[in-house]
């Protein structure tokens, strides 16, 4: 009844075009943003942005990366915590070589390491293709890990092995350390957030982006048609790795503020993430923020439910985590393979017939 | 003939040994991926579930003890019997092949006609859900294996080999162990290609592996042939399950001996017998010899984590089919 695009005409290109066609769509992804910009941050406290919001946003940046690679240009890598590692290291690096850069230009500056490299280690993605590819992208997990571990001139030669960020601000607020407001941690990672899926958004409906899903579909075709495979495959490594890379540093210098390679961007991560893109849906920008969404709430709920209301101990209930997350991975790809994101649009379209399907 | 050759040599042939155990995992890789298509991750933890599941029975351990006892507020972990290595081996296989039918029945058999990275994802998955069964049903601590196989080093050898070298060589030192992986993996072997090559049913595998249609169109049932390609590989998890486990406890490092037979897939090809046995020796003489000369004195050890798939990434640009795999070819 409400939601449906009868009666909205459009009277221009541009509108035609635009992301959300439909009037209540629109209006709902502005009251979503008035609602994490100017509501959020005076209600967030210190356990909701610890446990929630910081590690939602911050993996929805790295999904979104990872999507742009698995989703929308159909190379699956399984080298994302390795990449995230490189974020992070990068941003510990800059921040503590040049303290008076400022921490938006970290970010970005460690972004741009990891992009160049992603780029690098995508160059095998030319000659090899599906499980090959992922398992070659191990070696980049394997590799990088070793690495940030054994050269000690990466993490200041400090006798742990670990990194931990220096107090740095922004616009005069605390965005590193002890004495950050979540308040401001939040709205930090949501400005990364929102702008880099505004600008991934756009990028895959533009050439480049139709370029990345010409060469998923079939990419001998694709080069027939004049797709350069080298240009188009080595622009998605790189540009999803800018977006681990960013999502890396935040998580390191804002979220954790100290971390050990192993055990922070270890294969696990590599798998949480991709578990976020399959959950959330492949080739989707709305299923990266519901794929990272879920599983950051779901471990919470079920620590909850299990250790909090049913006095379980922590070890059974994390190894019922694992058997949980399993069958939901088995489970979404048997039944719905194209994740949240698809159950979601199959939702809006039983919607627009609403209440009077056929 | 300097004592740093001969440790080299030692080296070497340990290497050898090493790459024989990573084999015995690609081999399980191999089987199923030559008969459904299915790239297997959760071939690792396979081994894991099968090692725990045959010390769990052989020890009389309760199943879900943990879990049962967090819930009913009992508290009891032991049947109290200890059984003989050769019948808990029996029944561990047999847990092995009843799971080859669960994965067939709740999985594989819902996502035919799937692309290929959906399998894979699936058996991501698959992976995920039996680590933590597997935890949740015998519990996470190192269990001890003991099947009977001798273990340390091999004296025999040790003394025979001691007069190659000069006054400060004692002898080759390979470990007992090692020796009777290799004998078995080499059975192993012989008898899957056997199997493969002159039974009915080695043929109907060999034949689905070529084309699913054209099987299934003289009569071949896919889905019998899933069961049995999982429950041999099952088996194939359950020797390196032992293998391993009585090398290194069984712990949850095991399954991330799945990790280093991915390499040796690339290297050898996915879809070839010899090629999972030969791309380990090359595997695990390359990074054993790679740590000893550059490794260790010149870029700070630890090289064994990387050295594999570097290598095998190098070797993929070139020749991207793997040693002995399939020539890929594509139609647009």
């Amino acid at each position: 009844m409400f939601y449906r695009e009868a009666g909205d005409f459009k009277t221009s290109y541009p509108k035609d075009e635009q992301t959300f066609p439909i009037k209540l769509d629109r209006t709902g992804y502005y009251a979503t943003m008035l609602f994490a910009f100017c509501v959020v941050p005076f209600m967030v406290n210190d356990y909701w942005a610890s446990a929630v919001l910081l590690p939602f946003l911050i993996y929805s940046i790295a999904v979104i990366g990872l999507n742009i690679l698995i989703g929308y240009c159909g190379l699956l890598s399984l080298g994302s915590g390795g990449f995230m590692a490189v974020g992070a290291y990068s941003s510990y690096k800059l921040m503590t070589s040049f303290p008076d850069l400022s921490m938006i230009v970290v970010v970005l500056l460690s972004g741009l390491i990891t992009a160049v490299v992603g780029a690098a280690f995508g160059l095998p993605s030319l000659r090899i293709k599906g499980f090959y590819l992922a398992v070659a992208t191990l070696a980049a997990q394997f590799f990088l890990v070793w690495l940030f571990n054994k050269v000690a001139w990466f993490y200041n030669y400090s006798a742990s092995g670990q990194i931990s960020a220096p107090e740095r601000t922004v616009f005069g607020f605390y965005i590193t350390g002890p004495n950050t407001q979540p308040a401001v941690a939040y709205l930090f990672c949501l400005v990364f957030a929102v702008g880099l899926a505004w600008v991934a958004r756009n990028m895959t409906r533009s050439n480049t982006g139709r370029k990345w899903m010409a060469i998923r579909d079939m990419d001998i075709a694709a080069e027939i048609i004049g797709v350069n495979p080298l240009k188009a495959k080595l622009s998605a490594f790189a540009v999803s790795s800018f977006y681990i890379g960013v999502a890396g540093a935040l998580l390191f210098s804002v979220y954790l503020g100290a971390a050990e390679v192993g055990e922070s961007f270890g294969m696990s991560k590599s798998f949480l993430l991709v578990f976020m893109v399959i959950i959330g849906g492949l080739g989707s920008m709305f299923g990266s923020f519901a794929g990272a969404a879920f599983m950051v709430l779901f471990p919470v709920l079920l620590k909850n439910i299990m250790v909090g209301q049913l006095g379980w101990a922590t070890d059974i209930a994390a190894h019922f985590e694992f058997v949980i997350v399993g069958l939901l991975i088995v489970g979404f790809l048997i039944v719905e393979p194209h994740g949240l994101a698809a159950l979601w649009r199959v939702a809006k379209d039983k919607l627009r017939l609403w209440p009077f399907p056929h | 003939m300097s004592a740093g050759f001969y440790f080299g040599m030692e080296v070497f042939l340990n290497g050898m040994m090493a790459g024989v155990m990573y084999s015995l995992v690609a081999l399980g890789f191999v089987l199923i991926f030559k008969a459904s298509g299915i790239f297997n991750y959760a071939q690792g933890v396979m081994a894991l579930f099968a090692a725990m599941t045959l010390v769990g029975i052989q020890t009389g351990q309760v199943p879900f003890a943990h879990l049962i006892n967090t819930i009913f507020g009992t508290n009891f972990h032991h049947f109290g019997w200890h059984l003989p290595a050769f019948v808990a081996i029996l029944l561990a296989l047999g847990v092995m092949i009843l799971f080859a039918f669960i994965v067939e029945r709740f999985i594989l058999k819902h996502l035919v006609n799937q692309e290929p990275i959906i399998l894979f994802m699936a058996t991501i998955g698959l992976a995920y859900f039996m680590e933590g069964f597997g935890d949740l049903m015998w519990g996470s601590e190192i269990m001890k294996m003991d099947v009977g196989i001798p273990q340390g080093g091999n004296l025999w050898i040790e003394e025979n080999t001691a007069f190659l070298g000069g006054d400060d060589f004692y002898g080759f030192y390979l470990d007992t162990l090692d020796i009777y992986a290799t004998v078995i993996a080499a059975i192993l072997v012989v008898a899957l290609v056997l199997f493969s090559k002159y039974s009915k049913t080695g043929r109907a595998l060999r034949a689905v592996a070529d084309d699913h249609q054209a099987a299934l169109s003289v009569g071949i049932s896919l889905r019998a042939i899933w069961v049995i390609v999982w429950a041999i590989a099952g088996f194939v998890a359950l020797v390196a399950g032992i293998m391993w486990g009585s090398k290194s406890g069984v712990q949850f490092s095991l399954s991330l001996i799945a990790l280093k037979a991915l390499p040796v897939l690339m290297l050898g090809g996915f879809t070839s017998i010899p090629g999972a046995i030969i791309g380990g020796m090359i595997i695990g003489v390359g990074e054993k010899m790679f740590e000893f000369l550059i490794g260790a004195p010149f870029l700070g050890g630890a090289t064994e984590n990387w050295f594999a798939y570097m290598l095998a990434l190098l070797f993929l640009v070139f020749r991207p089919q793997g040693l002995f795999g399939e020539k890929i070819i594509e139609r647009v």
